[in-house]
């Protein structure tokens, strides 16, 4: 479905993923984060552009991937996006979740 | 006389040799398989064998019996694969080769987790990923009275991915039966952010948890399990207290690939996902749980992959262009308690969907729907095991790559 995040209209899932990374940008980024409850800080964007780089290269994301990052640790990565970092990171960062094949 | 090489005789390995033995000229290609064990487990049988569904004997044959006439098969364990100088290390000889097949698939690692496998491991911590772990706990199951029975998933990528949920179905109705069902106290616990986490799947079948009063915990990711106080505790420091806890640890690849340098953090090998060749060495073939391509670890995908590698070999050999054909086939039966299954049919770009299967608009399997004769499929999975998946024969009605016909999509 569409719908409309910081003043554009954007294809999304039932969840609310974008379905589209081309439509991503920074603010719709901001806008998803707001809805999660967090501000955005530099550190939250580098985790951000580390996470579509993997997509990007068909890498798989995952907890075990954060530990080898060199970006962070799984420690930060749960101060930064509390709760569920990988699900609420990918919404932010406008990339699939991660799935199981059910 | 040129040597292609089989690493492993499980699944894949064991179906490679029956494809390509009666296709290789004997005069031109020696074959050889090389596995560690002289058993050969049906793996998908662990999920029944805790629950007295199935026996010890019914899933384990000599594997051997598999491996067609003219293919040697040397049963020692593999040290090391030399890729540069197309040599493989066993332990007291070395094997040249023309054409490599790794096919060493993938076994849990309960060690990457804290104080997973320590003083409580086969006590009151299971696997049922392996025989040992399955039986242990098939044991333990035999006298346990009840309490909190956790059934857990470390993390992504493992086996069969629906084998963790299968195992809570199963429990659920084993301890029913057992008249005890009130005592036990079952939650689902895992890293990902549903049990069910495509749309069409949690759309269809959200309600059997509900249904079997499973309970559900998501997003944990685990960092240890407390010995002391039976609790395990996710890196945000959430805890989920135990009496029984069966988890399915962390799936990795063989050390024989790490040893080698050819695998990833997980040990899976780099494999174009549709010709199946190494992505760094053109002589090297990946098949199974083995690869790194992003379809689930299952024996049926193993199945239609060997179905493309075998072309590709051939291809290879007479030096043309291999084709890019697999598309991450699966079909898997995904039991759901009280004699019932589903079944799903998928591969890399389509989620699995409502529709009949393998005959479009006749079934008589249904996708995506819980039916008895779904289970009876299942059970009946084990005879295919045996008799065609192994020795390679075709499944009637179901091609190599995805069908849409028969799909709602
Ligand atoms: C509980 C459970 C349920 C499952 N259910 C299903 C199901 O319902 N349907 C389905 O399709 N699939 C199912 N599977 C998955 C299926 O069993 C695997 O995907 C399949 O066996 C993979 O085949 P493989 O040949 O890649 O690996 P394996 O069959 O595991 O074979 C690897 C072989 O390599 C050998 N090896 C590895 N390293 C070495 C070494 N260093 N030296 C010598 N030998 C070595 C091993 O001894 C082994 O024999 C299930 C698995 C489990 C655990």
């Amino acid at each position: 479905m569409e719908t409309l995040i910081a003043g554009s209209n954007v294809k999304v899932n039932q969840e609310g993923y974008l379905l589209d990374f081309s439509q991503w940008n920074r603010t719709i980024g901001e806008q998803i984060a707001q809805a999660e409850g967090i501000v955005m800080t530099p550190r939250h964007w580098e985790v951000i552009e580390w996470l579509q780089e993997q997509v990007k290269a068909d890498k798989a994301l995952s907890i075990r991937g954060i530990k080898k990052s060199g970006v962070l640790d799984i420690k930060e990565f749960y101060a930064l996006f509390p709760g569920g970092p990988l699900k609420i990171s990918t919404k932010i960062a406008g990339v699939p979740k991660p799935k199981s094949c059910i | 006389m040129k040597n292609l090489i089989i690493l492993g005789a499980g699944t894949a390995g064991t179906m490679m040799a029956n494809h390509l033995r009666p296709k290789l000229k004997k005069s031109e290609w020696g074959i050889t398989v090389v596995d560690q064990y002289k058993t050969h487990y049906y793996q998908p049988g662990f999920l029944f064998l805790p629950f007295d569904i199935y026996s010890e004997e019914q899933v384990k044959k000599i594997g051997r019996k598999f491996i067609p006439k003219g293919v040697k098969y040397v049963q020692k364990k593999i040290e090391q694969i030399f890729p540069e100088e197309n040599r493989v290390q066993l332990e007291d000889e070395t094997l040249d080769y023309d054409l490599l097949i790794i096919a060493t698939g993938s076994k849990i690692a309960p060690e990457e987790v804290e104080g997973m496998k320590a003083e409580n491991w086969l006590k009151n911590i299971f696997d049922f990923y392996t025989f040992e772990g399955a039986l242990a706990l098939r044991n333990k199951l035999r006298e346990w009275e009840g309490g909190r029975m956790l059934v857990h998933l470390t993390e992504m990528p493992i086996k069969c991915p629906v084998a963790p949920l299968e195992f809570a179905f199963l429990a659920d109705s084993y301890f029913k039966e057992k008249g005890i069902r009130d005592k036990v106290q079952i939650t689902y616990v895992t890293p990902l952010s549903g049990a069910f986490t495509k749309e069409t799947c949690s759309t269809a079948l959200g309600y059997l948890l509900k249904e079997k009063n499973i309970g559900l915990e998501i997003d944990f990711a685990i960092e240890s399990v407390d010995n002391e106080n039976n609790l395990i505790i996710d890196y945000g420091g959430r805890k989920i207290p135990f009496d029984l806890l069966v988890t399915v640890p962390t799936n990795m690849g063989d050390e024989v690939i790490a040893r080698s340098g050819l695998g990833d953090d997980l040990n899976f090998v780099p494999t174009d996902p549709h010709t199946l060749q190494s992505k760094h060495h053109e002589n090297i073939f990946v098949i199974g749980d083995a690869t790194d391509v992003p379809a689930s670890k299952a024996g049926s995908v193993a199945h239609f992959e060997a179905e493309t590698l075998t072309d590709n070999i051939l291809l290879y050999i007479q030096n043309k262009p291999l084709k890019p054909e697999f598309d991450g086939h699966a079909n898997c039966f995904i039991e759901t308690g009280n004699n019932k299954a589903l079944l799903i049919d998928f591969n890399y770009k389509q989620e699995p969907v409502a529709g009949t299967f393998p005959i479009p608009g006749l079934g008589p399997l249904k996708l995506l729907k819980e039916s008895v004769l779904n289970h009876w499929g299942k059970l009946a999975f084990r005879w295919i095991y045996w008799n065609m998946l192994l020795k390679g024969r075709p499944i009637p009605l179901v091609s190599r790559n995805m069908s849409t016909k028969g799909k709602k999509i």
